[in-house]
């Protein structure tokens, strides 16, 4: 895939391009080689994909555990410590290995679809994102093979977190594995931001972008913006835990206020990070199948903004109970209330425009419509957290757990199961069984409600959250068991789609390339999209442009001539001669002659990655790994700095 | 090269960066404010500053801005030479920097100031040494920028080489101004 024409978007390579390059261009892998080497966005959304499914099943069985050690009072199916430990890492495991890094997946697969590019920005600094999160994740898990997984909550308070209380290695792989993590996600979002600022197809303003792009572009901020907290905040930590500081030790003036401040300022942030991804898929996923354009598509986009901005001025609606006087209370009160705001703009958005649509119930618009009762549900018990007093009584209770269930596993969970029904016959070319997908939709929504809709009752009745049992005495035990045996629906329900997506792989229906009628340019083209995405670049002359060119082709080439063929993202007189999926051949020719230029496969985002992540693991495991680590890091920044990008 | 906005990516990727960095630096400079006469024990910020010497220091890293932007007005003038002259000058008065960080974090722990001393040393160290940790990457990319125009491998069309690494030089001098007025100057 060797050529002098540099790819689409990104300037010649570095030296003039007679001189030999320092390293040897790689060549077309293939197999399984070729996934370890791939800068594809297409290829590395899978990957990060099926990797977060798979933390989704191991987070799963850990909230099992956790539901089979509550349905009875005294009981002992775990010990305490392995309660802790499971509660650490269902959290941890939910929120880092499986939210993020599936909404990264949509984020990867169609973001470019949906402007129009071949790529994203960085193609490199991509697959570099994925492996840094794969080799970050396992770190994390082989902590269970030296003193034990970590078991200090997910947000790791201090002074719990610090030497004194935590004196063995738990804690630094946890708090090392976030950093890595983070590395993988600010990468990531890095090169969506420059992506979707700078490679948008000719007539993509920013006020025709889809909205999940839209939702894209706002997350990437916030996880540049409010990463940065935790990194420091992380910091400090491993410092005062490896080198004896006293940023969170209290006897030595330190404040362990301080984590909790920068943690949240951080961590609120990420409750956006969590969710918009999925707002953004039922802004899709809405106006296609009620066939009607998004009431008030700016008032969508501003919200989103809105809540971007304002998310960054809430976080310490979370320390209400530490003490931080009332004029800190009322600000903090207030903003929270201020945020439900543009929230609620959505809502009201999402349902008129279901209003007077022609609806089509498919699971993914099941979904879709599931996280919009839903999350009104856990958006308004939030919006009770804002008021100081109530917050004092629901602290820490069962109250805050049902909650924030309601707004990830009702939000972000249904929005992005509903995305995957959604794009997944773009993705494989193969539709889901609608029947089966019926099962999974209906066994997940009412196990979820029976599960979490009983914790409001336990919350306020007392129960506090992260208590390993309770006794008889308290009469907890029945609604425990009910919510115990919602869990096991949700089982049932996610081995149901597992079955389904196996089965659809081999079996499915053949999708074809717009199987529900979709209005942005990502169903304009064969599913799953050759390797080049589109063989010409896109025009597109409004929001739904696919839609437009569907339903009013005479507008279209009334106003351009051309605009049919640019808008299908196909050159006519190439289609003449390719099959709906082109031959491999094909593609190498057209790529010989320099038709369509691809990024070079490359090793040394995975080797960096590996690098970085040893480099980390060392702190724990022994400097002579950090020493290996380090020379790794610099072989894969030297090469990646060297290797022709093609 | 075609993009939405006529910006290079990467001259895009370095803004967003810095924007990233800001608050990277807002939190550490929001933790040593506020421990800020909290520590129980000296010596203390007034015990050991040298605030004569330290504005030497800071004088010399802002110095190295100027001689930044002459080594970017010298590689779009297509003057290579005078491009190493000024990109080896700038990595000089930054290594001074840093030369003279290093003489006072000697002199701090001479004076009985450690790491873990107490919460100004811990607030104190951790943020200026971050602050180090830029100034010393800053100065490797220089290098290599100097090594790449003596083989050829930065002609004028790349400018934009120098001006990336130019944003983030630049980036971290304020970074300084900010870390000089709140930590050393403020009583």
């Amino acid at each position: 895939m060797v050529t002098t024409l540099p790819r689409p978007g990104v300037a010649a390579p570095a030296g003039p391009p007679a001189a030999a390059p320092a390293v040897e261009t790689p060549p077309a892998y293939r197999g399984f080689t070729s996934w370890l080497t791939t800068v594809d966005h297409k290829r590395i959304g899978l990957l990060y994909g099926t990797t977060a499914f798979i933390f989704f099943l191991i987070g799963g069985l850990e909230a099992l555990a956790i539901r089979m050690q509550l349905s009875s009072p005294d009981n002992t199916f775990v010990s305490p410590q392995v309660y802790n430990e499971l509660f650490t890492m269902h959290g941890t495991t939910m929120i880092f290995l499986v939210v993020m890094p599936l909404s990264v997946a949509l984020f990867n697969y169609i973001v470019p679809l949906q402007i129009g590019a071949r790529d994203v920005a960085f193609p490199r600094l991509n697959a570099f994102s994925y492996w840094t999160f794969l080799f970050g994740s396992i770190f994390l898990m082989s902590s269970m093979f030296v003193d034990g997984l970590p078991d200090a909550g997910w947000y790791g308070y201090a002074p719990l977190t610090t030497r004194q209380f935590s004196p063995d290695t738990r804690i630094d792989f946890w708090a090392l594995t976030l950093q890595v993590l983070g590395v993988a996600s600010m990468a990531g979002a890095f090169n969506f931001l420059v992506t979707i600022i700078n490679m948008r197809c000719p007539g993509m303003s920013l006020m025709r972008m889809p909205l999940f792009t839209w939702n894209t572009f706002v997350v990437s901020f916030l996880i540049v913006l409010a990463f940065p907290a935790i990194t420091v905040a992380l910091i400090l930590l491993t410092f005062d835990r490896l080198v004896g500081t006293t940023f969170y030790y209290a006897p030595a003036g330190g404040d362990p206020l301080l984590w909790q401040h920068l943690f949240w300022i951080f961590g609120h942030p990420e409750v956006y990070i969590l969710i918009l991804p999925a707002f953004g898929v039922v802004s899709e996923v809405l106006p296609v199948f009620a066939r009607k354009p998004l009431f008030g598509y700016p008032f969508v986009v501003y919200a989103t903004v809105g809540i971007g901005f304002i998310g960054f001025g809430v976080w310490a609606h979370h320390m209400f109970t530490t003490g931080l006087g009332p004029i800190a209370n009322s600000f903090f009160a207030a903003s929270t209330m201020l945020i439900a705001i543009p929230t609620g703009v959505k809502i009201l958005n999402w349902i008129a425009t279901l209003w007077g649509g022609s609806i089509r119930f498919t699971t993914a618009s099941m979904f879709s419509i599931a996280l919009v009762s839903q999350f009104t549900i856990g958006g308004l018990s939030g919006v009770m957290h804002s008021v100081v007093p109530v917050d004092l009584h629901h602290n820490d209770s069962y109250f805050v757990v049902a909650h924030f269930h309601y707004v990830l596993f009702g939000g972000a969970i249904f929005g992005l199961f509903s995305g995957l029904y959604f794009w997944w016959p773009k993705m494989t070319g193969r539709l889901l069984n609608e029947t089966l997908g019926r099962w999974h939709f209906w066994l997940w929504f009412v196990g979820f409600n029976t599960t979490f809709g009983v914790m409001h009752f336990l919350g306020v009745d007392g129960m506090a959250r992260r208590t390993w049992t309770y006794s008889a005495y308290q009469g907890w035990g029945m609604w425990n068991m009910i919510a115990t045996v919602g869990a096991f629906m949700m089982a049932v329900g996610t081995l149901v789609f597992l079955y389904n997506a196996i089965r659809s792989l081999r079996h499915g229906e053949v999708a074809g390339e717009d199987p529900w009628d979709g209005a942005t340019l990502e169903w304009t083209i064969p599913s799953p999209p050759p390797v080049y995405n589109f063989a010409v670049e896109p025009t597109v002359r409004s929001r739904d442009p696919f839609w437009l060119l569907k339903r009013r082709p005479q507008a279209v080439e009334a106003e351009d001539d051309t605009a049919r063929i640019s808008i299908l993202g196909k050159n006519v007189a190439v289609a003449e001669v390719e099959e709906e999926h082109p031959t491999e051949e094909r593609v190498e020719e057209r790529v010989a002659t320099g038709d369509i230029h691809l990024p070079n496969p490359s090793f040394f985002p995975m080797i960096t990655a590996l690098g970085l992540t040893l480099a980390a693991a060392g702190l724990v495991y022994g400097i002579p790994l950090s020493v290996v680590g380090l020379v790794y890091l610099l072989v894969g920044i030297g090469g990646w700095c060297l290797e022709p990008t093609g | 090269m075609h993009t939405t906005t006529g910006l290079d990516h990467r001259k895009l990727l370095m803004w967003l960066f810095l924007g990233s960095d800001c608050m990277f630096f807002g939190s550490l400079i929001g933790t040593y404010m506020a421990y800020r006469g909290r520590s129980l024990s000296g010596p203390l910020p007034s015990e050991v500053f040298d605030i004569p010497y330290t504005s030497v220091s800071a004088f010399v890293l802002l110095m190295s801005s100027l001689t930044m932007v002459l080594a970017l007005a010298a590689i779009q003038a297509g003057d290579q030479r005078r491009l190493r002259i000024w990109l080896i000058t700038t990595a000089l008065l930054g290594m001074s920097f840093l030369g003279g960080q290093f003489y006072e974090f000697n002199y701090f722990v001479h004076e009985g100031l450690g790491l873990s001393t107490n919460l100004f040393g811990s607030s104190f160290f951790v943020l200026t040494g971050f602050h180090g940790t830029h100034v010393a990457i800053g100065v490797l990319w220089l290098l290599y920028l100097t090594a790449a125009s003596r083989f050829g491998r930065l002609n004028a069309e790349q400018a934009l080489y120098v001006e990336i690494a130019g944003l983030y030089w630049h980036f971290v001098d304020i970074v300084w101004i900010v870390i000089f007025t709140l930590v050393y100057l403020l009583p």
